[in-house]
């Protein structure tokens, strides 16, 4: 599961994405992966560029947390990004090996 | 209130059967990889479910994100809780919970064709 970032230059959404997720969970690991080339004219797809994502943090706040909690904890520090900015969202949200 | 409407709405279709899935275009022909998959995986697990394609009602397009505090479609319900959404339902599948979940909760099996 260590695909690397297709797109080498990091859009403006993934850096802003980077920004809030580090701001928000300090994460031991975060990989913001875009997805959006392989999915090219597919619904969903709006030309931007950045409409398709998967992004894998390792945080100690998910420590606890249930992996719905996790995701929405995910999506409310991305404020407007998931499903309005942003089309598909892979979310992977672990606890980083002890 | 509409949106009151719209709750009750949702809340009555999540209540309607045992296994309820939210999705883009229906099991046959999926508008979208995400609930492609989650039919994928529900047909694999041999359950009987429902579904409900929000493509053809903006309200419930709408107002699902809100009912399940959940901004993404498509999304999974058993006995009227909410499961997750593609990325949950791969990781449960893949870890056998979800078989766990359908059998813990009791919900029909499809009928094998």
């Amino acid at each position: 599961m260590s695909t690397e970032s297709k797109g080498a230059e990091k859009g403006s959404v993934a850096k802003e994405m980077e920004e809030l997720l580090v701001a928000a969970f300090a994460p031991e690991r975060l990989e913001i992966i875009n997805d959006s080339a392989r999915h090219r004219g597919h619904s969903g797809d709006d030309g931007s560029g950045e409409s398709h994502f998967t992004i894998i943090i390792d945080s100690a706040a998910f420590e606890g947390v249930s992996r719905v909690m996790r995701q929405r904890m995910v999506n409310k520090a991305l404020g407007d990004i998931p499903g309005d900015r942003v089309h598909a969202l892979s979310i992977k949200a672990n606890v980083p090996n002890a | 209130m509409m949106s009151d409407d719209i709750n009750q709405k949702i809340g009555n279709m999540v209540a309607g059967n045992d296994v309820v899935l939210f999705m883009k275009g229906t099991p046959l022909f999926p508008q979208c990889g995400f609930s492609s998959r989650a039919v994928a995986i529900l047909d694999h697990l041999a359950v009987e479910y429902e579904s409900v394609d929000v493509l053809q009602d903006m309200d419930v397009r709408q107002g699902i994100k809100t009912f399940s505090d959940w901004p993404t479609i498509p999304q999974l319900y058993v006995k009227g809780e909410f499961v997750g959404g593609s990325d949950i339902m791969m990781e449960m599948f893949e870890a056998g919970e979800l078989a766990t979940l359908m059998d813990e909760k009791q919900v029909a099996k499809a009928d094998q064709a």
